[in-house]
């Protein structure tokens, strides 16, 4: 450098050294995320856990372990919404339960699923299209805090309305209500909507296939990537889904590099469906 | 001062109505790339980008996840989520909670660019009903950026431009007419 570091360039190197202690302390590769958006999340983790300096975050997560939970939900996916975008939902009613009903079993992977809020959303879709029964779901998310929320299926009140109507807009035949109480402020989701959940952790940076799918949904997580990592994803998309298995990405978010293996359905609600041989067709 | 690479505007109510006046007033040999953030409530842009196109002789756009930052284009956030600009001047999305109540936010549109194009960039606060972009525009400042704010009382909204004259003050203040012919002499070559 031909001139001393501003204080911009100095947090680069905060930041750098963050995700190299993350990785080498904790074994969580922070590097192959979008820089810009895992600077906010960062600077917003070290306002909250002490005077706001990324490095004196970065010595908490090097001494402190059992800040390790609490970070790393900072750094995962955020919060979503019932039935958020409720044309995607409709289209998954309308288009794409119809044909997955052609399969006697289903497994179904949510991807980076946050506090549950899709997760449950989804549940509700299968028990109202009579599939419920023979679906499994695998919700996984980097962040075991975030998992245990989601499992917990808790959410604060004043988002009831909105998901409402997100619902009934989704095309929902009864009412949001029919699925969940209300007391103290809170929204509880019925706890049979998880009767086919199976919560685990997994890390799209580092994990592998671990099932056979015919639906993937995976939304408005990989724009926090990189573009090695959303191409890692996508692969494990590609090799997890059956032939004429479905992808659901976000409304903002394009296959790209992978486009040959997916077919969309529904290109704006970027709905695809799997094609080209499968992971194991490919094997020699 | 170094000839500016981009141009940020941020607005919200009466926000649509100001920036067709500034785009329509924008000369089209603009090189720098003109990013938009607008407040509008609805669950899509498309309308928004076809009311600017009208107006503007620079073509108007979404700006898209992962795409590089164009020059001589109107770039324009999307519904629903945040905007940044990259370091290698590449958008990245983000659906992180609202800030100041909005998603996206002129604050995390102006940080990002500022940090990106440092003393080569102008931002600019039209008419809106809230404070967003006031943290924006200081920080743009801070970083050499250069700062223009719609006069309050020829706004149709003032309580963005007042925001950020409170918080970032402006390099100009001037009224809704002389923002187009100001931008064009500050970034013609």
């Amino acid at each position: 450098m031909d001139h001393p570091p501003d204080d911009l360039e100095l947090e680069g190197i905060e930041l750098d050294l963050f995700v190299e202690a993350m990785r080498r302390r904790h074994g969580y590769d922070f590097g192959q995320y979008a820089p810009a958006s895992l600077l906010r999340r960062v600077r917003q983790l070290a306002q909250r856990h002490g005077d706001g300096a990324i490095s004196a975050l970065t010595h908490r997560l090097l001494h402190e372990p059992a800040l390790l939970p609490q970070l790393l939900e900072g750094l995962s996916v955020p919060a979503s919404d019932m039935f958020r975008d409720p044309s995607v939902f409709r289209a998954l009613r309308e288009q794409v339960l119809p044909l997955l009903a052609s399969w006697p079993q289903l497994t179904i992977w949510q991807a980076g699923c946050a506090h549950g809020e899709e997760v449950y959303s989804l549940a509700i879709l299968l028990e109202e299209a009579g599939l419920y029964e023979r679906s499994q779901i695998f919700a996984t998310d980097l962040s075991a805090q975030a998992l245990e929320r989601a499992r917990e299926g808790i959410y604060p009140l004043r988002s009831a309305q909105q998901w409402s109507r997100n619902y009934l807009a989704a095309g929902g035949s009864h009412s949001l209500s029919d699925y969940c109480s209300a007391r103290y402020g809170l929204l509880k989701l019925d706890g049979r909507l998880r009767r086919h959940v199976t919560f685990a952790p997994h890390n799209l940076a580092a994990d592998a296939v671990f099932c056979e799918a015919q639906l993937v949904l995976c939304r408005n997580v990989l724009i926090y990537f990189a573009n090695p990592l959303q191409q890692r994803s996508l692969a494990l998309f590609r090799d997890s889904l059956v032939r004429g298995g479905f992808l659901c990405l976000g409304l903002r978010e394009r296959p790209g590099a992978a486009e040959a293996d997916f077919a969309p359905i529904d290109a704006n609600l970027r709905i695809y469906r799997r094609i080209g041989p499968t992971a194991t067709e490919r094997r020699p | 001062m170094t000839c500016p690479a981009a141009i940020v505007l941020g607005c919200s109510a009466g926000g649509p109505e100001a920036l067709k006046v500034v785009l329509g007033g924008l000369d089209p040999r603009l090189p720098q790339a003109v990013l938009v953030c607008c407040h509008t409530g609805s669950e899509t842009v498309e309308l928004l980008c076809e009311l600017l196109a009208r107006a503007s002789r620079l073509p108007v756009i979404e700006a898209a996840e992962r795409e590089a930052v164009r020059g001589g284009t109107v770039q324009v956030a999307p519904a629903g989520y945040h905007l940044l600009v990259e370091r290698d001047l590449h958008f990245t999305l983000s659906t992180d909670p609202r800030v100041n109540l909005v998603r996206p936010s002129i604050d995390v549109l102006f940080a990002s660019a500022a940090a990106a194009w440092r003393n080569a960039l102008v931002g600019v606060v039209l008419s809106g009903a809230n404070a967003d972009g006031a943290d924006g525009l200081r920080e743009l400042r801070r970083l050499g950026g250069c700062a223009i704010v719609q006069s309050p009382d020829d706004a149709l909204a003032s309580a963005m431009p007042q925001a950020a004259l409170a918080r970032a003050g402006a390099d100009h203040c001037v009224p809704l007419d002389a923002i187009a012919p100001l931008l064009n002499q500050l970034c013609l070559p």
